[in-house]
């Protein structure tokens, strides 16, 4: 392919400031990380490496429409897969989309996922430091999650706890696909450290936990899966609520990332319809579903909704909460939405600026 | 009565000649199958005291709130919707119903063991027709089949073809494997030809964790979560081609929860621009899919102002012959007779209470004729 | 319309393409077994560079299963959500059917028209001069 690449005008975009609450960075080469493993560990992972709930060891189970389900302009040209490079990151995305601040969310590994949980709390502890030594020294606009081996809720509090002080991390990490529903009282002591230190705690789409990509069986087709990802969130989200989470934890505070933002209203509406009937069964639960949910629980807005009118993309707005609502790109991955384009209707000046910016800039308690 | 009744007498003449598309009629106890069982299995019932077993579905707890509204409880102390004079009482008779669509949900479609299953289907379907059709003209039933074997129950519905009172096949969503795979294809195949819907029902064979992030602890979790197990196996269906391949078969989903059918148009659309080179044969948005093939029973409705939402989602879906009226008798979803929202006009009403439900059963009218032309 | 020469023929071999910038607009020329086209490099969807994108062919179906391909290289998948727009035409291959919108007894008013053009990437006529690839804009 040869292609003559000419210069874009940037002009548009000179207005734009925004919070990317997605961003997902890549390794170059697996070696990167050595410095922050030991060497017992950097063994493992050459010999071993990565043990999870399902047959691939590296591969997803559902293989992706495009290479590292990424966007197929995102190679960086000197090598490596997208998001891989921090040059590229800034020139393609962080310069010309006004990122004033970018959260990081490493996927490599599914640390959480990990079968061998030594393994997997070794990799989340050499990540989250690869995360600061690599990227936010380097780009004063980019912040860090902190990574957790779920499954191990002991190590998973001592990373919190010596990450808590460190203003490079925004938030702890977790991928929804755990052993077990994350509301589950086992994985409490999780959530008290979050509070404890502060940190917001972002479910952001992933992970392999060996349950079916649905309650009646697997997916075939990507086209299955991706859609199943979604009530995956649902799922999350109900766990939750009716174990009791957020009202044992009222100072909690709960991003679902990359989850979509359709089924929203819906979903809490039918946990309030049936919570109601059913309310005798968790009497620990002292108010409705939806209210926990408007309090304690913000929406990354990638992949956004496309509805057949403008009208009804404000009306699914209005009854999230605009204040929910937390932009993201994705970048570098293939549903990336830009944020000039990405909705279809007309908001106001306002209603930009608070989704692109202003309740990222409060949730996160950015100057 | 429960305190949302409204004391308004018209109350239910709004639902006169409706089409109840989910009632429960409930099998009160294994002896009445026995009659229907071979030498063999009654021998087997005896022995092994299957007849002791208690079949109730996790699914629905015998004495959850959702499983029975308290007034529909039969006064003889009998199972909820296992007594017709309850059911004509409550439901048939009050609404002054044309017909009723029973989805018996019994332990028997779920049994592991493929044989022992087909024979307690086949038994229900036997006495649903005896001791239901046979005793009130405006029954009709959806045949029961325990989907995991697919030629016994391709079986079980030949055997049920020319009896026009069996409308609906009656499969439960979340099942062994997902409702569009290729190996279910045989039952679909036959339910085309024969013109019955495949009534997709909530409900779960639990061979997996409800959810794909493994077990919760409540029920009320798990039935939350059957408005996504809808929107898993109806996106199945839609990819795997089954709607490509069966042009004339309809699904009706069942007690779904409907509301989250916007989001889930809304993704599936937008998923299937990006991917479609991998699905060739869905050929047309999985909405528009949706608008032709798919069905919906009203009750549950997940929506505090239920008028509302049902407006939205004819403006969504663009379409206003996707709801078939219903009341999940017993289960417990509303009180009083308000089995309808107010507000609705009266020729979406119409849609909703009876035509809809008309176009989407053919089997529904032709029983009749049939009794007419055997007398 | 204006014509402007972008390119020789032996800047763009069979199978290959080139991005170019005529008036402020930036266009993708395509080389199709030895036919020209031109396309906006801008998707209608979300305004990605479509014409970074994978050149492919056209998979159809008659029944699940099975799938018919041609077409190869003659059309383009967006970098991005990988939408695929048929190089010649430009319209997208996902174009619903043109169904007609009914009014509703509806006690809620909808608002807003149908988003509709987005399933089309703007084209532009190539022709031929000699060893000239002259585009019109």
């Amino acid at each position: 392919m040869s292609i003559v690449e000419l210069e874009r005008s940037s002009a548009a975009r000179s207005r734009l400031r925004i919070i990317d609450c997605d961003i997902h960075p890549a390794m170059t080469a697996w070696t990167e990380v050595h410095p922050y493993l030991a060497e017992q560990w950097i063994d493992h992972l050459s010999v071993y490496g990565s043990h999870l709930r399902h047959a691939f060891s590296e591969a997803l189970s559902h293989p992706r429409m495009s290479p590292d389900a990424a966007r197929v302009d995102a190679y960086p040209e000197e090598g490596g897969p997208p998001g891989s490079s921090l040059e590229l990151m800034r020139t393609q995305h962080l310069d010309p989309n006004g990122v004033e601040t970018g959260m990081l969310i490493p996927l490599r590994w599914n640390p959480g996922s990990q079968r061998n949980l030594d393994f997997g709390v070794a990799l989340t502890q050499a990540m989250n430091t690869w995360q600061v030594e690599r990227w936010v020294k380097n780009e004063p606009r980019l912040r860090a999650s902190v990574l957790i081996a779920q499954e191990d809720t002991g190590a998973s509090v001592a990373e919190i706890d010596a990450r808590a002080g460190d203003p490079n991390f925004m938030q702890i990490l977790v991928l929804p696909k755990t052993d077990e529903p994350f509301g589950r009282r086992r994985y409490w002591p999780i959530f008290e450290a979050a509070v404890r230190s502060n940190l917001p705690i972002a479910i952001h789409v992933g992970g392999t936990n060996g349950h079916p990509s649905t309650g009646g069986g697997w997916a075939s087709y990507y086209m299955e899966e991706h859609h199943t990802v979604a009530e995956t969130m649902q799922a999350i989200l109900t766990s939750l609520v009716f174990e009791g989470v957020f009202e044992r934890f009222p100072q909690l505070r709960v991003v679902i990332m990359e989850g979509g933002l359709g089924w929203i209203p819906s979903l809490t509406a039918r946990m309030d319809k049936h919570w109601s009937r059913l309310r005798s069964e968790v009497p620990h639960l002292k108010r409705p579903p939806s209210e926990y949910i408007r309090e304690q629980v913000w929406f990354t807005t990638q992949p956004m909704e496309e509805p057949g009118t403008a009208a009804q993309l404000i009306d699914l707005f209005d009854r999230i909460g605009w204040d929910r609502l937390l932009f993201s790109t994705d970048y570098p991955h293939w549903d990336f939405d830009d944020p000039r384009y990405a909705f279809r209707a007309n908001l106001s000046e306002a209603q930009r600026d608070q989704i692109l910016y202003r309740n990222a800039q409060a949730f996160y308690g950015l100057p | 009565m429960a305190d949302g009744e409204m004391a308004n007498a018209e109350r239910p003449a709004r639902y006169a000649g409706a089409i109840d598309c989910d009632l429960h009629p409930a099998v009160p106890a294994m002896s009445v199958l026995l009659p229907y069982l071979d030498e063999y299995w009654r021998e087997m019932v005896s022995v092994r005291a299957l007849d002791r077993l208690n079949l109730a579905l996790t699914s629905y707890p015998q004495n959850a709130p959702l499983s029975c509204r308290p007034d529909w409880k039969p006064a003889d102390g009998q199972k909820p919707g296992a007594s017709l004079p309850a059911m004509q009482e409550h439901v048939l008779d009050r609404y002054q119903q044309r017909f009723g669509i029973l989805n018996c949900l019994y332990g028997a479609q779920v049994m592991h063991s493929e044989d022992m299953a087909a024979v307690f289907c086949r038994a229900t379907n036997d006495w649903i027709r005896d001791e239901w059709l046979s005793r009130d003209p405006r029954l009709r039933a959806s045949i029961v089949i325990a989907a995991h074997n697919t030629e016994l129950a391709v079986a079980e519905i030949e055997r049920r073809a020319d009896d026009m009172r069996f409308v609906q096949v009656l499969m439960l969503v979340s099942g062994e494997v997902t409702l569009g795979r290729r190996q279910l294809w045989p039952i679909y195949r036959l339910a085309e030809k024969l013109g019955l819907p495949i009534g997709v029902h909530a409900g779960s064979a639990y061979r997996y964790a409800p959810t794909a992030v493994g077990w919760p602890s409540y029920f009320v979790e798990d039935y939350v979560s059957q408005s996504a197990a809808f929107e898993n196996q109806l996106q199945s269906m839609i990819s795997e081609g089954v709607f490509a391949k069966f042009p004339g078969l309809k699904v009706v989903a069942i007690e779904s929860g409907l509301t989250w059918l916007s989001g889930f148009a809304w993704r599936a659309d937008k998923t299937w621009k990006g991917v479609r080179a991998e699905v060739p044969w869905v050929t047309r948005a999985p909405s528009e899919i949706v608008r032709e093939h798919v069905r919906f029973t009203v009750q549950p409705i997940d929506a505090a102002d239920e008028a509302a939402a049902i407006l939205r989602l004819i403006d969504h879906l663009q379409s206003d012959e996707l709801f078939l009226f219903s009341t999940d008798y017993p289960h417990w979803q509303f009180d009083g007779d308000a089995a309808l929202p107010d507000g609705l006009s009266a020729s979406l009403l119409r849609k909703i209470v009876s035509d809809n439900a008309l176009a989407t059963y053919p089997r529904l009218m032709k029983a009749d004729r049939a009794m007419e032309i055997a007398v | 319309m204006a014509r402007h020469v972008v390119a020789t023929v032996d800047d763009i071999p069979p199978g290959q393409r080139m991005l170019v910038k005529v008036g402020g607009r930036e266009i993708g020329i395509f080389n199709v077994g030895g036919e020209y086209f031109a396309v906006s490099n801008r998707c209608p969807h979300e305004g990605a560079s479509l014409c970074k994108g994978r050149i492919v062919g056209l998979v159809e179906s008659s029944e699940p299963g099975s799938y018919q391909f041609s077409r190869r290289g003659e059309l383009l998948r967006c970098p991005w959500h990988g939408w695929e727009f048929d190089l010649r035409t430009g319209k997208s291959w996902c174009e619903p059917d043109r169904t007609k919108v009914r009014s509703f007894d509806l006690k809620v008013e909808s608002g807003g028209a149908l988003v509709e053009g987005e399933l089309q990437a703007e084209t532009f006529p190539v022709v031929i001069e000699k060893q000239y690839v002259v585009l019109e804009v």
